[in-house]
């Protein structure tokens, strides 16, 4: 992400006023859709809403700065390697489940630890939820990333 | 009772199955694809996930349409003569006897804006509403069902988006398609 006071002023992207707002705005997206992820077994929400708004505040950024600059901070192999460990973590949820509580993707922290209605609480929900939110965001990501990638003919290619 | 019909709509969708791969006819094999989907919906159905059913009728009408849609410019044989005929009668005797069992389903619905669960007593979302808070401590009962008494469905739509980010990414690239050019 980008320094305060560093706004990249080039001929990339939308206006000045565009890349001042998106650069102040993107920080609140960023801190809404980690709350939404992490508070998803309490209140409304939860991975997917969270992931999507996660992956709202890249798009922005890419919107208001061109693509290049966000692919110096989120390349695509890095989202890549995010989103299958995203899928990966989800599906070791369930084998975990497998091995502690007998059945695949039975909850086997419910009793451990926390009472409900609290942050800590709902065994493997809250675990889902941050690899679902890492998964989808990523995914999302990749799927504008690669899209404006392939918009420009024969002359776009990446690694 | 309910086994049999069970049974009957598994061995119908195997029969789908096998002519849809082996049949010559691009069309036909469409058509046997669709077989299957709304047989596997109907299995839903007496399985009691009624929601499940609904998802998959409407998926497969979807994918129906545009596979359909992708190969009627290849597969298209005209039918004229008393064939035509015949074709005709059959299609709006169909088209009646949908329309005689929708004004049945119709009457059976309970009233706008009451659950349809309120008339099945043992159904799960019962089960859900009344054990979801001491079963899974979790406050959200969608987080709740979601990620606990249906946690496989779940694990079902992150395998989904999973596949199409592979095949965008995959489609989209240009750099494998020129190395293939290069060793043509």
């Amino acid at each position: 992400m980008i320094q305060e006071g560093k706004i990249p002023n080039g001929v990339k992207g939308m206006t000045v006023i565009v890349k001042t707002i998106a650069s102040w705005v993107k920080v609140l997206i960023i801190l809404f859709g980690i709350y939404i992820i992490i508070f998803g077994h309490l209140t409304p929400g939860g991975g997917f809403a969270g992931g999507v708004i996660l992956a709202s505040s890249y798009v922005l950024l890419m919107l208001a700065f061109g693509r290049e600059f966000v692919e110096e901070n989120l390349s695509l192999p890095l989202a890549s390697k995010l989103d299958c460990f995203g899928a990966l973590g989800f599906a070791m949820i369930a084998v975990l489940g497998f091995v502690f509580g007998g059945t695949f993707f039975v909850n086997f922290l419910v009793e451990r630890y926390g009472q409900p209605l609290e942050l800590l609480s709902a065994g493997t929900i809250p675990l889902s939820n941050i690899a679902i939110g890492l998964k989808v965001g990523a995914s999302l990501f990749l799927v504008t990333l690669v899209l404006s990638i392939s918009c420009k003919g024969k002359e776009c290619r990446y690694e | 009772m309910d086994m049999a019909i069970f049974y009957i709509l598994l061995l119908f969708i195997i029969i789908a199955a096998i002519i849809a791969v082996e049949t010559d006819n691009l069309l036909s094999s469409v058509i046997c694809v669709g077989a299957i989907g709304f047989g596997g919906s109907l299995m839903f159905l007496f399985l009691r996930a009624p929601d499940i059913a609904i998802t998959q009728i409407v998926v497969e009408v979807l994918g129906l349409i545009i596979l359909i849609r992708a190969t009627i410019a290849r597969d298209l044989t005209f039918i004229t003569g008393d064939r035509e005929f015949f074709g005709l009668v059959v299609s709006i005797v169909i088209i009646f006897v949908i329309f005689l069992a929708g004004i049945r389903v119709f009457e059976t619905l309970p009233d706008f804006g009451t659950a349809i669960f309120s008339k099945v007593h043992d159904a799960a979302s019962q089960t859900y509403i009344q054990k979801g808070l001491e079963q899974t401590g979790a406050a959200n009962l969608v987080a709740s069902v979601i990620l606990d008494f249906r946690a496989y469905d779940t694990l079902g739509e992150a395998t989904v988006l999973f596949t199409s980010i592979i095949g965008a990414t995959v489609i989209m690239r240009q750099k494998p398609k020129k190395l293939l050019e290069e060793l043509d």
